[in-house]
């Protein structure tokens, strides 16, 4: 049984471990930080966030200040997908951001079968003759034709 | 002698002097710290132990639903307030023991979870209190989000509605109303240094009786704020929405009889209590967590950290403030803690519970733990008009930890999507106007924030506030025709400043604003995010980047407007880089600024931001980036540089292969560089913050507290945390400058001494030289 956990990840949990979802390499165990079977980069944030004013005439110039800013990317080992990403303090610790129990988990997947495919996104069509209307907007939420 | 024992008699009779014998009736901690319904009343609990009817409900509820629709049509159709034209209103209706039933359907929730609050104060002191009382046609005002609010700009009237002689429920309305008096026109001052700054605190008072405005009252408050028009035009806007809104609970006993509307509105809460609980039981136990630092006290740089986790737990939730920044004594941006919740609320009903009936008691089974003088839990004596700066980061963080909770799940409440944009982005103006009216407020771009990416598609640009996904940007003609600001370049995407990902944020747009027909006018912003990325992003995405206020000053753009149009083009990045308007004074600063006059035609730039971006960058759809082109919001260097696509520039059509191999290459490139994690830690980590940085939270350990007195670094337990005081930023600057003076005295002197020495040494020689 795998339960998807994040865009880029889910959790195996039969083996206890993570894995990544576009090349599936298997990473560390689910009881541990994900992160720690990743790569990491500190990266300047002005190279993504390019300096838009000219940095000769000002010091704002649409760019983070790389002193009080820094961008930490995450990467899967195998594939280099980007897995995560924070921003950061200079020096300031990752954050865990994810801590599941994972024995809790596997009693709450007894019950339930297996998701493939992430659920949920769809987007419901717009009238643009009369979105505020009420049997229009219902039709949009059943899906039924008029 | 020494024996202290009272008897119960006597305790009673103590509480009871102590209760009688209370100097101020300050907020009441008990009120204000409880977020939760109150357990069900005498008779609430006979009728609902007992079989009711839903149909009967149901019907109920639509007619009071529709009640508080026509309400907050009222407020919108006929207040003056800027707010109450662009949506920031609502008409919400309460149980007989003051727990939000429900709101009307357009309504912002935040304004209406927070009513609760007063209406317990009021039920709680004011109902036995002789000189004051609680009966039919009395109404109530109240503003200060000490009591419950968000801020000071928010007005609520709040009115008991009787039948048959017993009070049954409540109704209110709240309206942003802008100005209050506060030490800066518009009501949210980011210069306010204590909360005798803010303007009008209005604890909940009545002002209404025998369903009329008391006008002495309504005089002393038009006395008190620069707008008294829009004072005495919004009362009376409340109090008619609130009898409108009574006519028709009225209308709803005659027909179905009060037992029903009590049913109704109790079993409203506790049907969504319910359903939360559920809700919360299905996601996995475990602990979720999300860092924000916003980078502004509004009056200087400063780094804070606001840390959330949320741990679940069985049908338990938690969300976990502590190790967030201290409060600022003398600063404006603390917030109190049940300001905060309503914004919390916010964010789980736009994004991750929107189907959900908007009401508080959604967060009934929700706990919630903070550190005392915290400036997300900010005591009493703390000034709070720009509670804005915690408040719109409460309404758009819970979104990562909630979704790495709920991801998961076999099914979805909505949409997975990043933080919106979590600034609010607008022009604060005040003075005198054209037609000779003085006013203070903000401008509508307070609503203009981009959303985030969602797990399918981009975000929307510019869709709603963070606060309210049914509040509108206004119209800029309306605007023109009342204020002296003249929008020289409006609602143009800002390109190229954008949340990038595999879907990428919306866009935020940009504000050029100028000002004519008034020599007394002047701006003010309260945003952070000119340092530091204001909002994280999701699962591998970006964030937004930061935004610089941009100034053009000791010009008059409209003469050379009128010499020259053409050479002018309405885009802040082509002014600032070009500087177009000749003989100007350009300038960037953080978008955090005090009032000022601006003279006319002198320009004020910033812009509304991007949502944070979902999924790597290298995901997107090489089309969807072409289509970003087409439209302008990306520049052709983004594209390569970022999305790493490789195209045609003249036509546009995407060379597939050659970005396959570009991105391929991107990825052996992060590969190498990416350092395994806990080589990066020991290289990256740093014992403390680094010390030229002025940083207010925890570091490592969320027990331990950095802050500064006097300018310099402290470190504190988070028990025993003190507010900050910070040194006055014109006294900084004058020591600053003073030393630099100094140094150049001293330099000057040294060169003087020289110069005298060499003077000497000229003439000595001169001397010599004659004598030979």
């Amino acid at each position: 049984m795998k339960v998807l956990m994040t865009e880029n990840l889910r959790i195996n949990l039969d083996t206890e471990k993570w894995e990544c979802r576009h090349c599936d390499k298997v990473l560390n165990s689910a009881r541990d930080n994900y992160k720690r079977s990743l790569l990491a980069y500190d990266r300047d944030p002005r190279e993504i966030h390019k300096p838009l004013l000219d940095p000769k005439k000002y010091t704002l110039t649409y760019s983070p200040d790389p002193t009080w800013c820094r961008l930490i990317e995450y990467y899967c080992p195998k594939c280099g997908t980007m897995m995560e990403t924070e921003y950061l303090p200079p020096g300031h610790p990752p954050l865990r951001d994810m801590e599941f129990d994972i024995d809790a988990m596997k009693e709450q997947w007894k019950h339930r079968e297996e998701v493939l495919k992430e659920p949920g996104g769809k987007d419901y069509p717009r009238s643009r003759k009369s979105v505020h209307a009420g049997q229009a907007m219902a039709r949009m939420a059943t899906g039924d034709k008029a | 002698m020494n024996d202290m024992s009272v008897t119960p008699e006597d305790k009673l009779l103590l509480n009871k002097f102590l209760k009688d014998n209370q100097l101020f009736l300050i907020a009441d901690p008990e009120i204000m710290n409880d977020h939760d319904i109150g357990p069900r009343s005498e008779e609430e609990e006979r009728l609902l132990s007992g079989p009711s009817d839903p149909h009967l409900v149901n019907m109920v509820r639509g007619r009071i639903l529709a009640a508080l629709d026509e309400g907050n049509t009222m407020i919108e159709q006929m207040g003056a307030a800027p707010g109450a034209k662009w949506g920031d209103i609502v008409a919400s209706i309460f149980t007989a023991s003051g727990d939000l039933s429900m709101i009307a359907p357009h309504g912002v929730v935040g304004f209406a979870a927070c009513v609760h609050y007063p209406i317990k104060y009021i039920i709680k002191y004011w109902t036995d209190e002789p000189t004051v009382g609680v009966h039919d046609g009395d109404g109530f005002i109240h503003n200060d989000p000490r009591y419950g609010g968000i801020h000071g700009t928010d007005q609520s009237c709040i009115m008991p509605v009787f039948w048959k002689g017993k009070m049954v429920c409540w109704v209110s309305c709240t309206i942003h109303e802008g100005e209050n008096g506060a030490t800066e026109p518009g009501g949210m001052p980011p210069s306010a240094e204590s909360r005798y700054d803010e303007g009008l605190k209005m604890s909940p008072f009545k002002v209404i009786e025998n369903f009329q405005l008391r006008r002495d009252l309504v005089t002393f408050l038009q006395n008190m704020v620069r707008d008294p028009k829009l004072q005495l035009e919004d009362m009376k806007v409340k109090l008619h929405t609130c009898l409108r809104m009574r006519e028709r609970v009225l209308a709803v006993l005659e027909e179905f009889g009060e037992e029903a509307l009590t049913i109704s509105l109790r079993q409203h809460i506790e049907d969504v209590q319910e359903e939360v609980r559920r809700r919360i039981e299905e996601l996995p136990d475990g602990t979720t967590r999300v860092l924000t630092f916003p980078d502004s006290t509004l009056r200087e740089n400063a780094l804070l950290k606001f840390s959330m986790a949320v741990t679940v737990k069985g049908d338990r939730m938690t969300l976990d403030f502590r190790g967030s920044s201290p409060e600022f004594i003398n600063r404006a941006i603390n917030c109190n803690a049940a300001s905060l919740k309503t914004m919390l609320l916010t964010s789980y009903l736009q994004n991750v519970w929107p189907d959900l009936p908007q009401t508080m008691a959604v967060f009934g089974p929700i706990k919630m733990l903070f550190d005392e003088k915290s400036v997300l839990n900010g005591s009493f004596e703390t000034p709070q008009p720009m509670s804005l700066i915690p408040l719109f980061k409460a309404m758009t963080i819970p979104v990562i930890p909630m979704t790495k909770l709920s991801y998961s799940l076999p099914h979805r409440y909505t949409a997975v999507v990043a933080p919106q944009y979590d600034q609010p982005g607008t022009f604060i103006y005040g003075g005198l106007t054209q037609n000779g009216e003085n006013v203070g407020n903000f401008c509508a771009d307070i609503n203009g924030n981009g959303q985030g990416g969602r797990n399918h598609r981009d975000g929307e640009h510019s869709v709603s506030p963070p606060f309210a996904a049914n509040c509108d940007i206004g119209e800029m003609e309306v605007i023109e025709e009342e204020l002296p600001i003249v929008r020289l370049g409006a609602f143009t995407l800002a390109r190229d400043r954008v949340g990038f990902g595999k879907y990428r944020g919306g866009l935020g747009y940009e504000m050029i604003a100028s000002t004519r027909g008034t020599d007394m006018w002047g701006f003010m912003t309260g945003c952070t995010g000119s340092l530091f990325t204001p909002s994280q992003p999701l699962f591998g995405g970006y964030g937004p980047p930061v935004y610089p206020l941009c100034k053009i000053q000791n010009v008059n753009i409209f003469d050379q407007l009128e010499k020259d149009p053409g050479n002018i083009k309405f885009d802040i990045l082509d002014l600032m880089n070009n500087q177009t308007v000749e003989g100007g004074k350009y300038s960037t600063h953080p978008m955090a600024m005090t009032f000022e006059l601006c003279q006319n035609g002198e320009v004020y730039m910033m812009c509304q931001g991007t949502g944070a971006g979902y999924g790597d960058v290298l995901l997107r759809d090489p089309a969807h980036v072409m289509k970003d082109i087409e439209e302008s919001l990306i520049s052709h260097e983004t594209a390569l540089d970022i999305f790493k696509v490789v195209y045609d520039q003249a036509t546009l059509l995407v060379d597939e292969a050659a970005t396959k191999k570009l991105r391929d290459n991107e990825r052996k490139s992060r590969l190498k560089r990416g350092k395994p994690f806990d080589k990066f830690v020991k290289d990256f980590v740093t014992k403390e913050p680094p010390a030229y940085l002025p940083y207010y939270g925890s570091w490592d350990d969320p027990t331990v507290i950095y802050g500064t007195s006097q300018g310099k670094r402290i470190k504190m337990k988070a028990s025993e945390m003190q507010s900050m005081f910070m040194p006055n930023p014109k006294d900084e600057k004058i020591k600053s400058l003073e030393s630099q003076l100094d140094t150049v005295k001293a330099q000057l002197e040294a060169c003087r001494a020289k110069g005298k020495a060499s003077v000497k040494a000229v003439a000595k020689a001169k001397s010599k030289s004659k004598k030979k």
